[in-house]
Parts: C-alpha cells; structure tokens; sequence
C-alpha cells in the first residue's frame, strides 16, 4: 500500500510497490487523457530550495496533466526560510494547505529530516549530492520501455559518481535486480561513495570494476550513464575546472559502443556529451525527461491513494 | 602498585580498552563530580596488556549505547555494601542516538539543529555508522 508514504530513498519501497508505479505509468502513457481529472480538487506543494528546471517542472506538469493544482516557491529567497524559518516548520505549515509535496534541498537528509514532522506524502526531488530517486523512477520507466526489463544488463556510470545522486539513486534500486553488473568510470577523486560501494554493491555481491577510461569498456555496456561534474558540488573550484572535462562523450567514442548501447543522461548537460551525439538512436536523454513526467503522474497518484 | 580504595555503593566500569577512559570520563561528566571518582590509566590486565578503569562512588544514569560504542569489551559492575550485585553486558548498539554529531558538511544536520542525530550501525567489527539523513559513514571510536 503506498497510499500517504513518502519516498526519500530508494530503499523505501519494495520490488513490488515500485513494479505497481511502473505498471500505472506504463499505462498512462499509452492512455492519457483516461487520467487527465485523477486529481481533480488535489495539492501538490513543490518546495524546490535549489534550483531546478525540469524536475520542477515536470513534477508541476504531471500534477497539472492529473487534473490537479500546484502551490510552491523555486528558490528559498521567496520563501519564510529567508526569514530563518526552520525546515520542519515550512513543511508543517504547508502540510495545512497541500495533499502532497515535492522537496528540493542542497543539503542531504533534509527531505528525510522533514518527513519524520509530516503526515503527508513527501517525495524527495534531489538533496544535495545524496539521493534523487524519482529520477531513478523515470531511468528505469526508461530502461523498461527501451529493453523491457533491467535484469541480466550491464551499467556503465562516467562522471562524477561521487556528487552524482542520480547514480547513487540508480545504482541502489538496480542492486535489488538480478544479473546486474556496473562498471564505475570516474577520476580518483569523484568515485562512488563508500556507502555505494560498501553496504550496496559488495554487500550484494553485484560485479563491478572502477575504471578511469570509457573507451575500452563500452563494448560491454547495455546502457552508458552519464553525469554532469557538478560545479555547486565543489567547495574549491580549482577541483571543479581540473576535473570537468575529463570525460566527454563524442561521436568518435561512440563508435566503441554496440548498436543497442543507449545512452542516458539525467540532464541539465554541459558539455559532457558533445551534441553531435544527439541525432544518435542510441541518444535518449530527451526521452529520459518525457518519461519523468509520466512516472511522476504515476507515482503521485499512488501517494495519494487514486488508483 | 597504586591502591584505589573499594567502593561501597555505586559503579566500576572495567576493562576499558587503554586510552578510552578519559572519553569515557568526559562523556559522563565525572570532571563535576562531588563524590569519590577514580579514573585509573593503563592499569596491568593479565588478558588486555594494558585497560582503564572508571570507580564511580555513586550510582548514576549509564548510557549502555555509548560504552558499547567505545569499547563493547568493557564491563560494568554494579556494587552495594561493598559486593558486586550486577554485571553488565555491553553491545555493540545497533543505533545510537545524540552521542555522535555528522561531520559531512553537506549533511542537513550541520545547518538544522532541532532534531535528534541518529546512526545506524553498518559493520559490528570496526564498528561504523551510517548517519540517518546524508548516509556518510563513520567510524566514532576506531580501535587503537
């Protein structure tokens, strides 16, 4: 039952609930003007402390495509945390206004901390360089749609796997599967984090190799992840500018890749895909954001009960 | 050999791995104490080399969770009229709440300070922690 839960983390829900959200976006997808009132007189509060576009809006136009409202700031000057209001009191105050809220933060754990002050369904859009499991949500609608299930693949991560919380996100809800294998590609310095490695991957039993060049890799990838090395991350720029380029997909890499190599990307991109790879097949970062809308339709209706 | 009178009623937390008593010491404000307290540093043990003990002349609330976290090997015994009535058996605990603070800057915890700091044991044998919100794991009190 995933009616008033909230999904911080991955590790919140099991196979099966996320299989039900999976299933409803499926079926969005092929009918959904069948949907367009599911909402109809519901709230969602979207309290985006960082910026965001597309996760903003996506969420903004799932509810909207619902039948629903949409209440909110995109930046915390607008808001009474300017004034030095608490994160908990922000959330209960809303909570008397909405059925359901979408947080944004820069610091990790904030959605968490928030969730233990609230009643209602809290899904965390992004905290920090933590966790960001509706865009594993829309990865996987992804992967399904493009190769039916996301077992028995290989996963190639290249970026910055560190701050990267779309990997961490990913990497944690693929681990459940079986058959899966990662291969990690990253400078030294922006790795996965112990906590992946560690009490995720090793604890498993997942193969995986960290690497530090693509291209004699990309042979074996069913699917190439790629991250943007993210500049708000860093608290010295001299780290941010030595390590920005240091991966860059082109179409001179590409063809290392097999045919049914996609490549996805959790988007905003800066340059780590040149766009010369956009007109590629296997390109599907712009599908990747339809999808997000979709399973975002799913996953609120299933937070709210409907369906 | 350096003598430490018997205690009549109150605690002696022994076998405290060497170098940990004076966190331990600290942690249970003993330093305001207005009753007998003794903090003995690398006392001879015959199966640790070396161990510190704690002799408290008073009883006084325990958190079991923080010795397990320092040193589940220590014990506690619990002395009146001179005996030991009761011992102690420390555990690793398997969450600990507001006795270690995150150190990950990005963690929320380092700018919201309302709630309670919680970790999660990861691994018994070198026992870490995963921090609650941000997941950062990290090892309180290392083995010397």
């Amino acid at each position: 039952m995933l009616k008033n839960r909230c999904l911080i983390d991955p590790a919140d829900f099991t196979r099966e609930e996320f299989r039900e959200i999976f299933d409803l976006a499926h079926q969005i997808i092929a009918d959904p003007e069948k949907y367009s009132k599911s909402c109809e007189g519901k709230i969602l509060a979207t309290l985006f402390y960082e910026p965001s576009t597309r996760t903003r809006f996506s969420f903004e136009a799932a509810m909207l495509r619902l039948g629903g409202k949409v209440i909110g700031f995109s930046e915390p000057n607008s808001s009474s945390t300017a004034k030095g209001e608490s994160i908990a009191d922000t959330l209960r105050t809303i909570e008397c206004y909405a059925d359901i809220a979408a947080m944004r933060h820069p610091k990790e754990g904030a959605p968490r901390m928030a969730s233990h002050y609230i009643q209602m369904p809290l899904i965390n859009a992004g905290d920090g360089g933590h966790q960001h499991p509706t865009q594993t949500l829309t990865d996987i609608l992804t992967i399904e749609r493009l190769r039916g299930n996301v077992e028995n693949k290989t996963y190639g991560f290249c970026g910055d796997l560190k701050f990267g919380r779309t990997v961490h996100s990913l990497v944690k809800f693929l681990s459940n599967y079986e058959g899966v294998k990662f291969i990690f590609i990253s400078p030294e310095e922006l790795r996965v984090p112990e906590y992946i490695r560690e009490e995720i991957v090793k604890k498993k039993g997942i193969p995986y190799e960290e690497v530090d060049q693509m291209e004699p890799y990309m042979g074996q990838l069913d699917f190439l992840y790629m991250t943007r090395v993210q500049r708000e991350r860093f608290f010295n720029e001299e780290d941010y500018i030595r390590l920005k380029d240091r991966f860059i997909l082109d179409a001179e890499k590409m063809t290392y890749a097999r045919p049914d190599t996609y490549i996805l990307h959790p988007l905003p991109r800066v340059n780590e895909i040149s766009t010369e790879v956009d007109s590629d097949p296997r390109a599907q970062y712009f599908n990747q954001a339809r999808n997000g809308m979709y399973v975002r339709m799913a996953l609120i209706c299933k937070l709210l009960g409907i369906y | 050999m350096l003598e430490i009178n018997s205690i009549e009623r109150g605690i002696v937390i022994d076998h405290i791995k060497a170098g940990y008593g004076m966190t331990v010491f600290n942690y249970l404000h003993l330093e305001n104490a207005d009753y007998n307290v003794a903090l003995i540093m690398n006392a001879f043990s015959l199966k640790m080399g070396k161990k510190d003990i704690i002799k408290i002349n008073n009883v006084i609330d325990i958190n079991y969770d923080f010795l397990g976290l320092i040193d589940p090997n220590a014990t506690v015994n619990i002395i009146e009229n001179g005996k030991t009535v009761k011992k102690v058996k420390l555990e690793v605990p398997q969450t600990i709440t507001n006795i270690i603070h995150c150190k990950n800057p990005r963690c929320v915890t380092s700018v919201e300070h309302y709630f309670d700091h919680v970790f999660h044991l990861v691994d018994k044998e070198k026992r870490s922690y995963r921090c609650e919100y941000c997941d950062d794991i990290v090892v309180p009190y290392p083995n010397k």
